[in-house]
């Protein structure tokens, strides 16, 4: 249409793109890696998830001996299950009450920890080439 | 009749239509129906799950539970918490990231096999029936308790609400309608367990096992409901029996119900079997649901669905301390529940049975059940989208591109099911029906969420195998628990709660088969594996 005033225009958009490409270059290469599923991507992606099943994990482990034992508890010493807290017996306080702020507070822990595992996975990423 | 009930029901049905119509003007694509476009924010996110979660089992079921069996069953409300920290530990957000919308999705995302998801969709249409028709009973169950009315009708009406409210709002709507029943739910529970805490104190604080015995509180009269012995005298059905206040509450043969000591103290005659498979099957089942998982594609990414599970594990424990309440109260105020067997109703009798018939018993009354119809109406509104959802993409096959029309559909096709098998199936165990539901899903779903998360060596093969051993097995044990005889000794432990075995069963042969098969890895792994773990700011 108008062939007259682009012809400064496309060349100085050209240079804006090329150095911010050229800015971004590092960045550029690991995230190739991760797309293109180069040994090196693949390594990030699997540390990772190994940091993130690691947590699941150690958690539940925490879960299950906490609460899983309670059963096997109380059958092995009845006297456990007869004491009483502020005149009620301490089964009921401990799964009527306490085990859901409990859980609650195993959840909350695990979401800290799990952004702080993809924050530093993003950082490594993004890292600058050294 | 309580003349504070009619007005609140209506009220209750009147809201949940009009914020469904109310949404309707903003549902005008089908991903609106389906997904509710992404646009939810996490708060109202997770009470939307929550509220779709507490079904009728939670509200009634528990402390019904409770009443009858004490601490033992406690591990239901933990197992039903507990659940949302599996989920949310193992699932949450790689699901979220993996774009699946339903579980027949996740298997095509991760495995691409079309015979993997049929067997899914077969799944997911069975849980949802299988959570589905014990709603319906336990609104006709009430519908008959409170108005004295018919069975058929309680069932019928919210049948046909349901159906409307999925049809004309679909999921925009829901989030709405959801997040408003947790809180309406949590209410009818929470105020009037104030004032019968305060009438507990004002009575002297009656102890709830007293040793000599429980006692009628105030002159009562109870109907037998079977053939049955009292205190070693025999009793017809439909025989009245009356007694004063004071009187000691005599144990009816029929009526399966611990006490004193079996009720207060762990152990009782549930078999550590029967109590870790219980744990098993709720800790694991509730990522196997399908109208839970559904409601995760409604989270813009994986990070706020992790922040949304969390919340939805702090609104749904603060709502399991207020059941237990109700039960142990019940044991005072409402014993001759344990003569009559109908436990299950002591959430919407207490507040009469307490406080008495006056204005604010009666109001209160109304409250618990209009927290009741609340839900049985969200839990099977979410069932009734998550199986219409499948029914839509996988039976119709019109693929997410089709229109309103076909969804609305396939929402009357799910529906009809189970609306025609709760009135025709009255007398199955509530509560019994919704745990073996978990089980099913926690020997199908769990093993290959968790497997195709986080295991890059599962294929197709295997995943096939494992969820038709452990489901499959898992199946055949509700179906003879539901329809065959009644069992005695370990098998009736190994098929009433078969978790246990059949979970494990599942994970094993899902390893087995795929190690087995292990070139028919996806070729796609990695890639596959970057989308669900890696966060979204970094997708190329």
């Amino acid at each position: 249409m108008n062939a007259e005033d682009p012809s400064a225009a496309p060349r100085r958009t050209r240079v804006v793109l090329g150095e911010a490409a050229a800015r971004r270059r590092p960045t550029d290469r690991t995230r190739s890696d991760l797309a293109e599923q180069t040994p090196v991507g693949e390594a990030l992606v699997k540390g990772l998830m190994r940091a993130q099943l690691a947590l699941a994990l150690r958690l539940a482990l925490v879960v299950v001996t906490a609460l899983g034992a309670l059963p096997l508890l109380f059958a092995v010493a009845p006297g456990v299950a007869a004491v009483k807290v502020f005149g009620v017996h301490l089964p009921w306080v401990l799964l009527g009450v306490l085990s859901f702020p409990f859980l609650i507070g195993v959840g909350w822990a695990y979401v800290r920890w799990a952004e702080r595992n993809e924050q530093d996975f993003i950082a490594l990423i993004r890292r600058p080439e050294q | 009749m309580n003349p504070y009930l009619v007005p609140s029901l209506i009220v209750v049905i009147l809201v949940t239509v009009g914020i469904g119509v109310y949404g309707l003007r903003f549902a005008r694509t089908t991903s609106d129906f389906l997904v509710a476009s992404r646009s939810v924010s996490p708060s109202w996110n997770a009470a939307a799950i929550s509220g779709e979660y507490l079904s009728a089992a939670s509200f009634l079921g528990v402390a019904g539970l409770i009443l009858r069996y004490g601490v033992d069953v406690l591990w239901y409300p933990v197992g039903f918490a507990a659940g949302y920290l599996a989920l949310l530990l193992f699932v949450a957000a790689p699901l979220r990231r993996s774009g699946a919308f339903t579980l027949p999705d996740f298997c095509e995302v991760r495995l691409g096999s079309p015979l993997l998801r049929r067997l899914a969709s077969v799944f997911v249409v069975f849980i949802g029936c299988l959570y589905l028709v014990p709603q319906l009973q336990g609104a006709g169950l009430t519908f008959t308790t409170v108005t004295g009315g018919s069975y058929a009708w309680g069932a019928l009406l919210v049948g046909v609400v349901v159906t409307a409210n999925v049809a004309l709002g679909g999921m925009r709507a829901i989030t709405f309608v959801q997040a408003f029943q947790y809180w309406l739910k949590l209410t009818a529970l929470a105020v009037p367990v104030i004032f019968l805490a305060l009438q507990w104190q004002s009575d002297g604080r009656p102890l709830v096992t007293p040793e000599a015995g429980a006692t009628f509180p105030i002159a009562t009269t109870v109907t037998i409901e079977q053939d049955a012995t009292v205190d070693g005298v025999p009793v017809e059905e439909g025989q009245q029996l009356s007694f004063a206040a004071g009187d000691p509450v005599p144990v009816v043969s029929t009526v399966d119900a611990n006490f004193g000591a079996d009720w207060l103290l762990p152990g009782g005659d549930g078999t550590l079997f029967a109590t870790y498979s219980l744990i098993l099957a709720t800790f694991l089942g509730t990522m196997g649901l399908p109208h839970v998982l559904v409601r995760f594609y409604t989270n813009p990414d994986g990070a706020s669905a992790r922040r949304t599970t969390l919340v939805v594990l702090g609104l749904v424990g603060t709502f399991y301390l207020l059941p237990t309440l109700y039960g142990v109260l019940g044991r005072i105020y409402t014993p001759q529940l344990l003569m009559t067997g109908r436990t299950d109703a002591v959430v919407l009798l207490l507040p009469e049975a307490a406080l008495g018939a006056g204005h604010l018993g009666r109001l209160l009354g109304a409250l618990v059940t209009a927290g009741a119809l609340a839900a049985f109406l969200s839990t099977s509104s979410g069932l009734l989208t998550s199986v219409a959802g499948v029914v839509f993409t996988d039976v119709l096959r019109v693929g997410r591109s089709g229109s309103i029309r076909d969804f609305r559909l396939a929402t009357v096709l799910a529906a009809s099911v189970p609306v025609m098998l709760s009135l025709y199936v009255s007398n199955m165990d509530v509560s019994r029906v919704v745990g073996l539901a978990f089980a099913v899903a926690a020997s199908s779903f769990c093993p290959l969420l968790v497997l195709g998360i986080w295991w890059r060596r599962l294929t197709d093969v295997g995943a096939i195998a494992g969820v038709l051993a452990g489901g499959g097995a898992s199946m055949a044990a509700v179906l003879i628990t539901v329809l065959g005889p009644p069992l005695d000794g370990w098998p009736a432990d190994a098929i009433g709660q078969p978790a246990a075995w059949t979970v494990p069963l599942a994970f094993l042969v899902m390893i087995a088969g795929s190690l087995l098969t292990s070139r028919r890895v996806p070729h796609d792994i990695g890639a596959t594996m970057l989308r669900l773990h890696a966060p979204e700011s970094l997708r190329v």
